[in-house]
């Protein structure tokens, strides 16, 4: 089973922008490579990643097999109010991989 | 007589003579992919910021981060950032929805490289203009080039 860490800071100010860091451990086979005996190795990726805040969508990711293995994402968003952000990745062959973080604003 | 050093030297002005016109460095393939995502909107050069490092010694791992200038308020915001290349097997490499809420338009992730080339970054605006900023980068270990043994 894929792992994600998510890191985001527990407690933010106000309209603090903070950074959010990603990272899932995935082979991100790209689908262009061969084996020992030239067989082409099936494509393998995530596909798509999306974050929501308390419910509103803020970031929203398409990803290609140009993406390194274990892929790292990070981005940032404005700390409006306390709650949760919740991560979910998809990816090929029915991946889905969902994470929550929890923030505290003051 | 031609010496080891004449040779030596013509054999250096050769790889220094055939190394690509980079400068309008842009395949098919990838001027097709930015058509796909921009229409045909005029597309201008500036505003964003694509941070890669210039000589990569392993293609398969490369640090890449992409701002943009941008006041980030409700009406003047970063809406999408792409990222293209031309010599990888796809010219696609990200697509990032991004809103105001973001705060700042800046991401960065870890990509792929199968070769020399120029990475390309497009940024769309809520007002719907699009800008662009490109990068030659030198890959030493192309990704995709080890198979499975």
């Amino acid at each position: 089973m894929a792992r994600a860490v998510v890191t985001v800071p527990p407690r933010a100010k106000r309209g603090e922008i903070i950074e959010i860091r990603t990272l899932v451990g995935h082979r991100m086979e790209t689908g262009f490579r061969h084996d020992n005996l030239g067989r082409s190795i099936a494509r393998d990726i995530l596909t798509q990643f999306v974050c929501t805040y308390n419910g509103t969508e803020i970031c929203r990711a398409e990803l290609f097999p140009a993406i390194s293995a274990n892929p790292l994402f990070t981005f940032t968003t404005i700390a409006v109010e306390s709650g949760t952000l919740e991560f979910k990745w998809t990816g090929d062959n029915n991946f889905v991989l969902n994470e929550t973080a929890s923030i505290t604003v003051e | 007589m031609s010496t080891r050093r004449e040779f030596l030297l013509a054999a250096g002005a050769l790889v220094l003579t055939v190394r690509p016109n980079t400068s309008h460095a842009t395949t098919a393939a990838m001027q097709e992919a930015i058509r796909k995502v921009v229409g045909d909107a005029q597309i201008n050069r500036g505003k964003v910021k694509l941070d890669l490092p210039p000589l990569i010694d392993n293609g398969n791992v490369v640090a890449l981060s992409v701002s943009v200038e941008s006041p980030m308020t409700p009406t003047d915001y970063v809406k999408a950032i792409h990222v293209f290349n031309e010599k990888n097997p796809q010219p696609n490499i990200v697509s990032v929805q991004l809103g105001p809420r973001a705060g700042r338009a800046s991401v960065s992730t870890r990509i792929r490289l199968a070769d020399s080339q120029t990475v390309t970054a497009i940024a769309q605006l809520a007002d719907g203009s699009f800008w662009q900023t490109s990068q030659d980068v030198i890959v030493t270990i192309a990704a995709c080039a080890e198979e499975i043994s």
